[in-house]
């Protein structure tokens, strides 16, 4: 098989995070500090990411600007001509520290936001202060001249919020928000009936966006993630399985998307013990899902193998058991049926309490 | 779409990067979570997009290099400029 390199990575710096929303894509088992790559690692692997053909970092966790050496890693992606993208929650960053990231080369900031009042956005990040400190930090960095994203998860508890988050990310002076349903992976997995919309609040949620898309045409760029329980076909899922990015995890096992441990029996090659090059190409779990050989059907013969590659295979594990069915969100799985009850089900649940992301959750 | 005009003088902002892509042998636009493909005509166009000159001198520009007529080059070049700026990739 033709292996094309890949472009972009996704660094998990740590899992470290003060917030702990119930959303979080991290698995369930999150690993410590203690188990952690060191700095001289994470630049090994950078220069073999910049060597393979990665383009783009985004600079993750848990929250990358736990670790002490966000600078120095930012400026070692520069000096190896890839472009940086930190995701962060704000909070624990300073101006100062803020200066100094924009001093190493950041080129971009991804801010994320739980809603748009104070009280509802700490309580679902479960971070008293948040909200306020996430504010500062996004004039900050538009101040200092970088480029700002607003990141706002929507679900059940803030769908509502739709409008006005764009509306303050205009406000603040982003250029760019990703309005992103959440995806049902590690953490949102387990608080589901918490945060699933209705199909009737989803269903306006994406009116909404496309009237907000013109209204805003030239001043703020809206991008996305649709919620795929109510969807016809699935997505993309990570551009098709180890076809364009590689997730580092803190730990420095190589995974093809960041739920890819949920799926039994796959092993995961560690940076410690490979080089990223010899991982990408040869991996077992990176070859188990690429291309469309290992496709059933209805994939096999679907004329849209090449356009969605299959779906999510996590998400094929997660309700359906084998993760080489095709992702139940498409119209044309045996199992479309049972995950719109689900989401039915789900989204008429009075229950609003979360399972809060912790260490020991 | 953004209007271009003759005067305007474009550049690429602080988060956008055009860069030369070794492993695949081209040329790219690097923006959040964007990778733009350049083709020879659009890279030329954002190479001359210094802070300095202004649309009608790059079209001028772009006019001596390719022995085009100017009015015409600089029609591809407002097009170019209004799709890019409309994203933020350059500013004005």
């Amino acid at each position: 098989m033709n292996i094309p390199p890949p472009i972009g990575l996704l660094a998990e710096l740590t899992h470290r995070c003060p917030l702990q929303c119930p959303y979080c894509s991290n698995p369930i088992e999150l690993d410590r500090k203690s188990g952690e790559l060191d700095t001289r690692t994470w630049k090994r692997v950078l220069s073999e990411a910049a060597a393979l053909g990665i383009l783009q970092v985004h600079l993750s966790g848990g929250e990358p600007t736990a670790r002490a050496d966000l600078a120095e890693i930012i400026a070692h992606c520069r000096l190896e001509n890839i472009y940086t993208n930190l995701i962060t929650s704000g909070v624990l960053l300073s101006e100062k520290g803020l200066r100094a990231l924009y001093d190493a080369g950041l080129d971009h900031v991804q801010l994320s936001f739980q809603d748009v009042e104070v009280a509802k956005a700490d309580r679902i990040g479960g971070y008293k202060g948040g909200h306020e400190k996430k504010l500062a930090l996004a004039a900050e960095v538009v101040a200092i001249g970088l480029l700002l994203t607003v990141n706002a998860v929507i679900h059940r508890q803030n769908i509502g919020s739709t409008e006005a988050f764009v509306e303050l990310a205009v406000k603040l002076g982003a250029k760019r928000i990703e309005i992103a349903h959440t995806q049902y992976y590690g953490w949102a997995l387990a608080n589901r009936k918490a945060l699933m919309p209705t199909h009737q609040q989803a269903l306006d949620a994406v009116q909404l966006l496309e009237s907000l898309r013109r209204r805003y045409d030239g001043i703020i760029v809206i991008d996305a993630v649709v919620p795929d329980y109510y969807a016809r076909f699935p997505k993309a899922c990570v551009g098709g399985w180890g076809r364009r990015v590689i997730n580092v995890s803190p730990s420095g096992k190589v995974l093809p998307c960041h739920a890819a441990e949920t799926i039994p029996g796959l092993f995961f090659d560690n940076v410690k013990d490979k080089s990223l090059e010899a991982i990408w190409l040869h991996s077992p779990a990176f070859n188990a899902y690429r291309g469309t050989d290992w496709m059933p059907e209805p994939c096999q013969s679907c004329e849209r193998k090449e356009i969605d590659w299959g779906g999510c295979r996590c998400q094929a594990m997660a309700l359906t058991g084998r993760a080489e069915n095709t992702d139940p969100a498409c119209s044309l799985s045996a199992f479309n049926s049972q995950m719109r009850a689900i989401a039915g089900e789900s989204a008429m649940t009075a229950d609003s309490e979360f399972r809060y992301r912790r260490f020991d959750g | 779409m953004t209007a271009i005009s003759d005067t305007d003088v474009p550049r690429i902002p602080r988060g956008v990067r055009l860069s030369q892509d070794r492993v695949r042998d081209r040329w790219v636009l690097l923006a959040p979570e964007r990778i733009l493909e350049l083709d020879e005509i659009a890279q030329a166009i954002l190479v001359l997009c210094d802070g300095v000159r202004d649309v009608h001198g790059i079209s001028e520009e772009l006019a001596k290099t390719y022995r085009a007529e100017t009015a015409e080059i600089m029609t591809d070049v407002k097009e170019m400029l209004g799709d890019l700026a409309a994203k933020h990739f350059v500013v004005l």
